[in-house]
């Protein structure tokens, strides 16, 4: 298996001749943690960093969390070897890629290696409200839609794991990161014992056992599925949201003038702004394209003045 | 001179090694510095500054938020003058803020040494902007020191104290995000303390008036030439020698870029930006072939090279806009042909999902801009979370400029009086104090008829939850006085004034309504704290009834991310549900659905309402 190796990485050290400066960014080690924010993308780096530090290599990890706390993206660079320079990874140069939401891993896709690159994405989805803006019907989530099945044939290297429902396996939802830096630790050459008094500093107190347990629950996933690549599936399925049928219908609005107060209601609450008062001060559909026939001005209007019809395309036809 | 240098030297006494981030490492090296007051403005990337001096004990360092970056300059100077070591950190735009204090310092100078640390923004990572201090700087005629890690942050700072007092100049300390907030590994010294030297006591000095601006102006031009041959010997400076056929001058954030990509190249690293070290840089071209200069954003190392005579390369093989990276760079050097082309990026062919921030679930200032689309308002924002509203769903914000400009802007569009549409302005509460005062009062005194919306959600919550004036508690967390919105914006004669409860949607849209109809200006206080800062929020999440919903997206139209699609389909539209993890229970969609479908899942009793 693709085994990142760290040790032959020291080993060199001591013979590395002052040529061999250019290979220098290869010996550094890539890990690029992903995730959402909320989701613990820094509290992993800050293991993996620490750990690499006390043995004795040199990290930066950097990250941009400006926007975490409102649900944005969160992206946060490990590397480490005999001398660091660039603060983050070029395009296509981690050896590691770990998400914690699916989606995420996805989008980072382009800072892996492809040829040799692991890939260690958490199945869970987290849809954010933007994907379910469409409000035609018929309209689908904006959620990437690639499986892990067509990820994993993609990369060199790639695991797919649900981690949350492994958590709930060991009764603490909040171990689902321990298990992903148990996944991570069997590409990279420490020591369990290191990574566990690491992790310890990190998580609260009363908990190392659980994590504990969750951190080798990660590491033996991977492990078991390298080495029974038949008989273990390196990727948890996920749900799958159904294609609703495509919208075929015509919409229009029926407007009883006498009963419209003109309270401006509809006007107002209409979330495609397709309403109006002409100058009779009567409610009008102003922007017929944009309507889709989400009903709510039918609902809100106090004096049913308005009746949303939905007419299947063929069945209008027909009548004609 | 040697002052300088011993000063460094001394921090050899502890040597300890530690992660750290830049921001952590600018505080450590002001702290080891001896310095006495820090004062800022909380603003992204530079924000973690201050609430680390914080850590540092009270009796070694005042630590305090100001009410906005020139006050915190204004503060800094203040304690310099008196003799005492001090500090003001700020974002990139806040130097416009403090920008008048700045420039008039520079002419005073110092007493005890001055520091201005000030974070840039390149990728505009969360900024209204992508300015680039170093512009600035040649303005001002201010030292400018360039740290390219956590470490150099810490010695460079520590070192910028005694700049200042040495060559009587206020220093900026210039990071970048990816300075501010990469860890890296720091070997840390112990405090050295430095003795007050009371009041400067030299009013030609220290009071700006004509005749004294006259002297001190050539003073200042005279400092830059000194500063100028002091960084052409620092030892600061690096130059790594190598391969001559061409040669990089770059500085701070963009060197360990350079590193990555070309290790065996001529390198010069400035220490400083400002003023260039002229001869060094003559002394170092003079050994290469051809010169390129590596800078984020402008070119502004480049121009003045180029006027020493020499033909450096810069933007044209480099973008002035963004962020550096080594891909960047490694194209721009392939491009003049320096280094073979990078092999083409294998192509994922997977199209990205759009993933951005949103107000939280539970967001107090989700009703006011609901009820700002209803009545078709004319909206001129102003800048913290709220400015989020400015896309879909809530898509509610007309113009937004840069901080407390919303209040002056809605003047403006009052006078020019070319729209039926009720006019309001929203702004955060923290932005309120920093710059909405003034405006409000003026507002008032031109008899504008403007709404103003102080979004009181009791917290500075962009930046990450810091305290302010209104929130009655100080940066190291001890009580203070609590400003009361009301009582200012009576005393400056606001005669429509009223506070709300915006989880209240039929009394915000009331509010609202008597308002705008109201002739003058009018402020609408909505008030209702923030659900992550200082405390987390959390109270029961409601449900949807599936039966019963009609996929109207009624609440969709919200934005509130605890609320997604489920497979369920009306009318060939997707159902909703509830995420109750992430919903608070604020009730905000129960109070908007239509078919009434959203429920407590329990009967709500006494002990479960969120207080
Ligand atoms: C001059 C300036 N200083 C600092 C910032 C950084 N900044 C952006 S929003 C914000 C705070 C907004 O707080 P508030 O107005 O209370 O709104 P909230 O985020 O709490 O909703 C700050 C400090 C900035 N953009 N410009
Ligand atoms: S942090 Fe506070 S103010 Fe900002 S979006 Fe969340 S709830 Fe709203
Ligand atoms: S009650 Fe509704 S609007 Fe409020 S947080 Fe829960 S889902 Fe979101």
């Amino acid at each position: 298996m693709d085994k990142l190796s760290v040790q032959e990485t020291k080993s060199k050290k001591g013979g590395r001749a002052k040529k061999a400066k250019t290979q220098k960014a290869e010996m550094t080690k890539n890990v690029l943690i992903v995730g959402v924010g909320g989701q613990g993308v820094i509290m992993i780096s800050k293991v993996l960093a620490l750990l690499c530090q006390t043995q004795g290599y040199q990290v930066k990890q950097s990250e941009v969390h400006g926007m975490a706390k409102r649900g944005g993206g969160v992206f946060s660079h490990v590397r480490f070897g005999e001398e660091v320079w660039s603060p983050t990874i070029p395009m296509g140069e981690a050896d590691v890629l770990i998400a914690l939401e699916w989606a995420e891993g996805l989008r980072w896709l382009p800072h892996l290696k492809h040829d040799t690159g692991i890939f260690i994405a958490d199945t869970q989805q987290i849809v954010p409200p933007f994907a379910c803006r469409n409000r035609t019907a018929g309209a689908q989530t904006a959620y990437v839609k690639e499986t892990p099945t067509e990820i994993l044939e993609k990369v060199a290297d790639g695991y797919a794991l649900d981690a949350g429902g492994f958590a709930e396996e060991l009764g603490n939802s909040r171990v689902a990161n321990t298990i992903l830096l148990g996944a991570l630790s069997a590409s990279l050459d420490f020591a369990d014992e290191d990574w566990l008094n690491i992790i310890a500093k990190f998580v609260p107190k009363g908990s190392e056992k659980v994590n504990e347990q969750a951190f080798m629950k990660g590491r033996d996933w991977i492990i078991e599925v390298r080495e029974n690549p038949e008989e273990m599936p390196r990727e948890a399925t996920q749900p799958e949201m159904p294609i609703p049928p495509a919208g075929d219908v015509d919409i229009s609005l029926d407007i009883i003038d006498d009963w419209c107060k003109s309270c401006d209601i509809c006007v107002r609450l209409c979330p495609e702004r397709c309403l109006e008062l002409n100058e009779q001060q009567i409610v009008r559909l102003k922007k017929p394209d944009a309507c889709t026939g989400c009903r709510l001005c039918e609902w809100l209007c106090p004096d049913f003045a308005i009746t949303v019809n939905r007419t299947p395309v063929n069945k209008k036809k027909e009548a004609a | 001179m040697n002052k300088l240098d011993s000063v460094r030297s001394s921090k050899k006494l502890v040597d300890q090694s530690r992660p750290m981030t830049g921001n952590e490492a600018i505080a450590r090296g002001a702290w080891e510095a001896g310095v006495k007051v820090a004062a800022a403005y909380p603003g992204t990337p530079s924000t973690e500054i201050l609430e680390n001096m914080a850590t540092y004990n009270a009796d070694d360092v005042v630590a305090q938020w100001s009410t906005n970056e020139k006050v915190s300059v204004d503060t800094a100077i203040g304690a310099s003058l008196s003799g005492v070591r001090a500090l003001a950190a700020m974002k990139h735009v806040g130097l416009n803020v403090a920008a008048d204090s700045v420039m008039s310092v520079t002419y005073i100078g110092v007493h005890a040494g001055l520091v201005i640390v000030v974070c840039d923004d390149p990728g505009l990572h969360s900024s209204q902007n992508e300015q680039d201090t170093r512009v600035f700087a040649r303005l001002a005629n201010i030292p400018v020191l360039e740290p390219a890690d956590a470490q150099e942050a810490l010695d460079f700072t520590r070192l910028a104290f005694d700049l200042s007092e040495f060559f009587d100049t206020p220093v900026i300390v210039r990071a970048t995000t990816r300075l501010s907030h990469t860890r890296s590994s720091v070997s840390i010294g112990p405090r050295t303390e430095v003795e007050p030297k009371g009041w400067v006591d030299d009013y030609r000095k220290t009071v700006m008036i004509p005749g004294h601006a006259r002297i001190r102006h050539p003073v200042v031009v005279e400092r830059v030439e000194k500063l100028s041959d002091y960084f052409s010997a620092s030892p600061l400076n690096r130059w790594d020698k190598g391969d001559r056929s061409y040669g990089i001058i770059t500085h701070g954030t963009c060197y360990p870029y350079v590193k990555e990509v070309v290790p065996d190249a001529s390198i010069l690293k400035i220490a400083a930006s400002y003023p260039l070290p002229e001869k060094l840089i003559q002394e170092f071209t003079a050994t290469v072939d051809r010169v390129i200069v590596v800078e984020e954003l402008e070119p502004v190392l480049e121009v003045e090279i180029r006027a020493l005579g020499i033909p450096a390369e810069g933007k044209s093989l480099f973008p002035r806009v963004g962020e550096l990276a080594p891909e960047v760079l490694r194209e721009g050097l392939a491009r003049a042909g320096l280094i073979e082309a990078a092999t083409a990026l294998h192509d994922w062919q997977v199209e990205p999902l759009a993933r951005p921030p949103v107000l939280c679930a539970g967001c107090p200032h989700t009703t006011s801009y609901m009820a700002l689309r209803a009545i078709d308002a004319l909206v001129p924002g102003d800048i913290g979370c709220y400015t989020l509203a400015a896309v879909e769903p809530l898509q509610s914000i007309d113009v937004t400029v840069c901080m407390g400009a919303s209040i002056g802007n809605a003047v403006g569009m009052a006078k020019a009086n070319t729209s039926d549409r009720p006019i309001v302005a929203t702004i955060g509460d923290s932005t309120f104090l920093h710059s909405g005062i003034p405006p409000l009062i003026d507002a008032v005194y031109n008899d504008a008829n403007i709404t103003v919306i102080i979004l009181d959600n009791k917290i500075t919550a962009m930046t990450g939850g810091q305290n302010h004036p209104g929130t009655g508690k100080t940066l190291r967390g001890e009580q203070t006085h609590e400003v009361d919105y009301e009582e200012l914006c009576k005393s400056v004669g606001v005669k429509w004034i009223k506070t709300v409860d915006p989880y209240d949607t039929g009394e915000l849209f009331q509010a609202l309504r008597e308002a705008t109809e109201f002739r003058g200006v009018s402020v609408l206080i909505s008030y209702r704290p923030c659900v992550l800062d200082p405390v987390k929020i959390k109270g029961p999440a409601l449900v949807v009834k599936a039966a019963t919903c009609t996929a109207c997206q009624a609440c969709m139209n919200l934005g509130c991310p605890a609320i997604t699609w489920i497979d369920e389909l009306f009318e060939d539209k997707h159902k909703v549900e509830i995420n109750p993890v992430s919903c608070i229970g604020c009730s905000l969609c129960a109070q908007i659905c239509p078919s009434d479908c959203i429920q407590p899942l329990a009967p709500l009793t006494e002990t479960s309402v969120i207080s």
